[in-house]
């Protein structure tokens, strides 16, 4: 990091586990945590998901274990996800998720929208970082309409990208103290992004859901000043992380509580299809900003944050970490922004100015026919990726040649990441459940769509 | 197996991100494909999902694969070799059902469940294959080209809209 002043504050591992009056208080050894049965071999609960009543249950199970529902009406779910435990006193044996409630359709309303339209339904998806699902959208659209951005276009959306990365995490922070008992971290979570959200409103008019990045550009320049915004926001940020650190990294209760709880190996991530900040902790330095760069992520630079253990601990640093790494690619897109247009300047694509449309009969038709009927988009199927803060965002789009997709299917990396709860989840005990689910920040407007 | 290579085929007119490689499997050997592909170095699979083509029949295909109604699309991830395949396996209206690849990714099983769900492609020998989005009790696939997106009465709109 640049800035080293703050390094030294948070010692490794701040206590000593010394003898007590009642024996030694030290935990497993991390990299001998809970998880040590694979995926297939039976950390998933295979129930019927309205069998709950006792009688119906059809597995083989003996007497010494019970099965309770949590969900999906939860404060501590991250929304409406529902499991299925089966416990052995106070131990987790096995797991099932259940998604589904909040299922709206959204990959049938893409069918039924057109390109233009499309970007302010994906954004709706994953609501913690909107402005990655309209930029998988557009990515994916581009892809098969053929166009290539403008520099700005380019770095505009990968700004707003990385803060929108920056609030993400600092939502998690917050969520994932909550669920921890530290309400402190909560509020500070919240406080810091809404500095960031105060940013979004600025430029893009909201705050949440904003149809800001759109096939063939962003919707609009970047607001006069933003240089200073972004300023302040990269240093308040930058120095309340180290703020977490005291708050969080160091802390002995947060520290047992989370080192050794939910591990996972890094051969069942990969099996399980795991991306982002879980893959990561097992090690694997999988970032599809660097593995597979997309917009200018090459022309920066930036450190892929791994773990070791790939247990929460893990988890809560590779964020904390990677909150740093955004505020450092950031501070380099600052200095580096180049000028220039910030949308394509193809009329297939993108509506004319606006004061052509007071002087010309022409432009006013283009424009209401591109914002009616959209533009076509030439026959084709592509699938484009880009890393958002959960992980790997894909965006499988099928054009028939009309102005609608004939399909578009987003990976969303929450509804992949949840297949590792129950290996996360195994052995473990169920107070630690619920800092389990929020180390995989699933968000279920992305898993059930 | 056939090999299509975006750039020499002219009706994949899309220009496609580097390494971006489609596979066409028939439905026999979708599972020893994909098993070649894991052998080769593709130690991930990061999607799977289904469409449909009833009202879109004339996409392009390689000569030598009759298209059919549904294609299951598995895209696959290599971590070491940094490079994505995609494999199309065509799936009959009157039969779909194709293998799992749960045997090879246990990571598709939420996806071939989401699959199922959609569109009602059944995977042979997956462990659990339910419905994950929808209910239960559920009828039809919402997903399927034919499946109705219904519509809510709305006073003083007569003129049939788009929906």
């Amino acid at each position: 990091m640049s800035d080293d002043r703050f390094v030294s504050r948070v010692p490794a591992r701040p206590w000593s586990p010394a003898e007590t009056s009642e024996g030694r208080q030290e935990l497993i050894p991390r990299s001998a945590g809970s998880a040590t049965l694979e995926h297939s071999v039976g950390s998933v609960l295979r129930l019927p998901e309205g069998a709950l009543d006792s009688g119906q249950i059809d597995i083989e199970r003996d007497d010494e274990t019970m099965i309770i529902n949590m969900g999906p009406q939860h404060p501590s779910t991250h929304g409406v996800l529902r499991l299925m435990l089966e416990l052995e006193g106070e131990t987790v044996l096995r797991t099932k998720p259940v998604v589904g409630y909040l299922h709206t359709g959204m990959e049938k309303t893409a069918e039924e929208l057109t390109y233009v339209q499309g970007s302010t339904n994906v954004t709706r998806m994953d609501y913690l970082s909107p402005l990655h699902n309209e930029l998988v959208f557009s990515l994916a659209t581009e892809a098969l309409l053929g166009v290539e951005l403008p520099a700005r276009a380019v770095w505009i959306r990968m700004l707003m990208c990385e803060l929108n990365r920056v609030s993400s995490h600092l939502m998690w922070m917050a969520t994932n103290g909550m669920d921890l008992g530290s309400t402190s971290m909560m509020i500070y979570g919240f406080r810091e992004r809404e500095l960031v959200l105060e940013f979004f409103e600025k430029t893009t008019g909201v705050r949440m859901n904003h149809n800001y990045i759109r096939p063939g550009g962003v919707a609009a320049d970047l607001p006069d000043g933003w240089e200073d915004d972004v300023e302040i926001i990269c240093n308040t940020v930058f120095e309340r992380t180290y703020e977490y650190d005291e708050l969080l990294t160091g802390q002995p209760i947060f520290r047992e509580r989370t080192e050794a709880v939910g591990n996972i190996t890094a051969e069942t991530a990969v099996a399980l299809s795991a991306t982002g900040p879980i893959l990561r902790s097992t090690g694997v330095p999988w970032d599809l900003r660097r593995a597979m760069p997309y917009l200018a992520y090459d022309q920066v630079e930036f450190d892929v944050i791994v773990g070791t253990y790939g247990d929460n601990f893990d988890r809560y640093s590779i964020r904390l970490n990677e909150i740093r790494e955004s505020i450092r690619i950031i501070r380099q897109i600052l200095e580096k922004m180049p000028l220039g247009d910030y949308r394509v300047q193809d009329r297939k694509v993108t509506p004319p100015p606006r004061r052509r449309i007071d002087e010309s009969m022409e432009a006013l038709i283009h424009h209401f026919k591109i914002f009616t009927e959209g533009f076509r988009v030439p026959e084709g199927e592509v699938y484009v990726a880009v890393e958002s803060p959960r992980g790997e965002l894909g965006c499988y789009l099928v054009s028939d040649g009309t102005a609608k997709p004939y399909r578009m299917h987003i990976r969303g990396p929450s509804f992949v990441n949840l297949q590792t709860l129950p290996v996360l989840l195994r052995g473990g005990m169920i107070a630690d459940a619920v800092a389990v689910i929020s180390s995989v920040d699933p968000v279920m407007g992305e898993v059930d769509r | 197996m056939t090999l299509a290579a975006g750039d020499d085929s002219g009706a994949l007119t899309a220009p496609r991100p580097e390494g971006d490689r489609v596979v066409f499997a028939s439905r026999d050997d979708y599972h020893a494909t994909v098993s070649d592909l894991r052998a080769s170095g593709f130690e991930m699979c990061a999607d799977l999902c289904a469409v449909d083509y009833l009202s879109h029949p004339g996409r392009w295909v390689p000569d030598d694969i009759a298209p059919e109604r549904f294609e299951v699309v598995v895209n696959l991830l290599s971590l070491s070799m940094k490079r994505r395949i995609r494999v199309r396996v065509q799936v009959p209206e009157s039969d779909p059902s194709v293998a799992t690849l749960f045997d090879l990714y246990p990571g598709t099983e939420a996806m071939e469940r989401e699959a199922y769900d959609m569109h009602g492609i059944v995977f042979t020998d997956h462990p659990d294959l339910t419905r994950i989005l929808m209910p239960e009790d559920w009828e039809g696939h919402p997903l399927r080209k034919d499946y109705g997106v219904g519509r809510v009465p709305v006073q003083f709109k007569e003129a049939p809209g788009p929906r």
